[in-house]
C-alpha cells in the first residue's frame, strides 16, 4: 500500500480537485493519498469529490487557508 | 456508468473559454465524463496558435482590458489555458470540432491541435453525447 503526496499550495480553483483526480487515477486500491493546499474551497470541494468518486475521506485538518486531506481509494 | 457533462463551446472569448474549461475540469474532476463541442469562434481557440487569441467578452478595450484581467489571473495564480487543456486530455476528456465551422471559415482538420482533437463532426455528434448527458451547457 503506498501513500501518494499532492502538494498544492497556492493554487486556485480547478487545480487542487484536478491534482486529487489525477493522483486518485494513479493509485491502487488501498493506497491513501494526501493533498496539502491553501485554497479554501478546495477544503470543501475535495470532500464532495471524493464523496462522488465513492472513495474513503480519512481526514480534513488546518485552517481553510492551510489545509490537509487524506483519502483513501 | 460516470455521469455524463456536454458542453458546447460557441465562444472564442478568453474569459468564456477559462468558464467553459474550469467547469469541464471540475466535472471531470468529480468523476462525470465530459464531452466538449468546439463551434463558430470557438473552434478559432483550438488553431494552432489560436488559444491565447480570443479577446475578453466585456471591457476589452482594444486589448488593455484583457491585458489587465491576464495580470491579475497572473497574480491570483490562474493556471493557463495550456495547462487546463493539457488536464483536460489527461483526464479522458473529448473533444468534437464542427465541421460545419471548418467548412465555412476554410479550416482543415492539420490547422487543429490534434493533439487535442478526437474527432470532427457535425450537430448529429453533439446530441449524440447530449441525449443522455447530466450536464449541458452552452456558453
Amino acid at each position: 500500500m503506498a501513500e501518494i503526496k499532492v502538494v498544492v499550495r497556492g493554487e486556485v480553483c480547478p487545480v487542487p480537485l484536478v491534482e486529487t483526480r489525477k493522483a486518485v487515477r494513479r493509485a491502487q486500491p488501498g493506497d491513501i493519498i494526501e493533498i496539502v493546499g491553501t485554497h479554501p474551497s478546495s477544503k470543501r470541494e475535495i470532500p464532495m469529490a471524493v464523496e462522488a468518486l465513492d472513495l474513503e475521506l480519512l481526514s480534513v485538518e488546518g485552517t481553510d487557508t492551510d489545509w490537509v486531506i487524506r483519502i483513501r481509494r | 456508468m460516470a455521469q455524463k457533462a456536454t458542453i458546447v463551446v460557441q465562444s472564442g472569448d478568453m474569459d468564456k473559454l477559462y468558464s467553459s474549461l474550469i467547469i469541464a475540469n471540475g466535472a471531470l474532476a468529480m468523476g462525470m465524463e465530459v464531452w466538449m463541442f468546439f463551434t463558430f469562434w470557438g473552434l478559432q481557440r483550438l488553431k494552432k496558435g489560436g488559444l491565447e487569441k480570443g479577446p475578453l467578452s466585456k471591457m476589452h478595450m482594444l486589448g488593455f482590458g484583457k491585458w489587465m484581467v491576464k495580470n491579475r489571473m497572473k497574480k491570483a495564480n490562474v493556471a493557463s489555458l495550456e495547462r487546463m487543456f493539457a488536464d483536460f486530455k489527461e483526464l479522458g476528456g473529448k473533444i468534437i470540432a464542427c465541421d460545419m465551422t471548418m467548412d465555412i471559415m476554410g479550416i482543415k482538420p492539420e490547422d487543429l491541435r490534434e493533439d487535442w482533437v478526437d474527432e470532427c463532426g457535425g450537430v448529429g455528434a453533439y446530441i449524440n453525447q447530449a441525449q443522455n448527458s447530466d450536464l449541458t451547457l452552452f456558453i
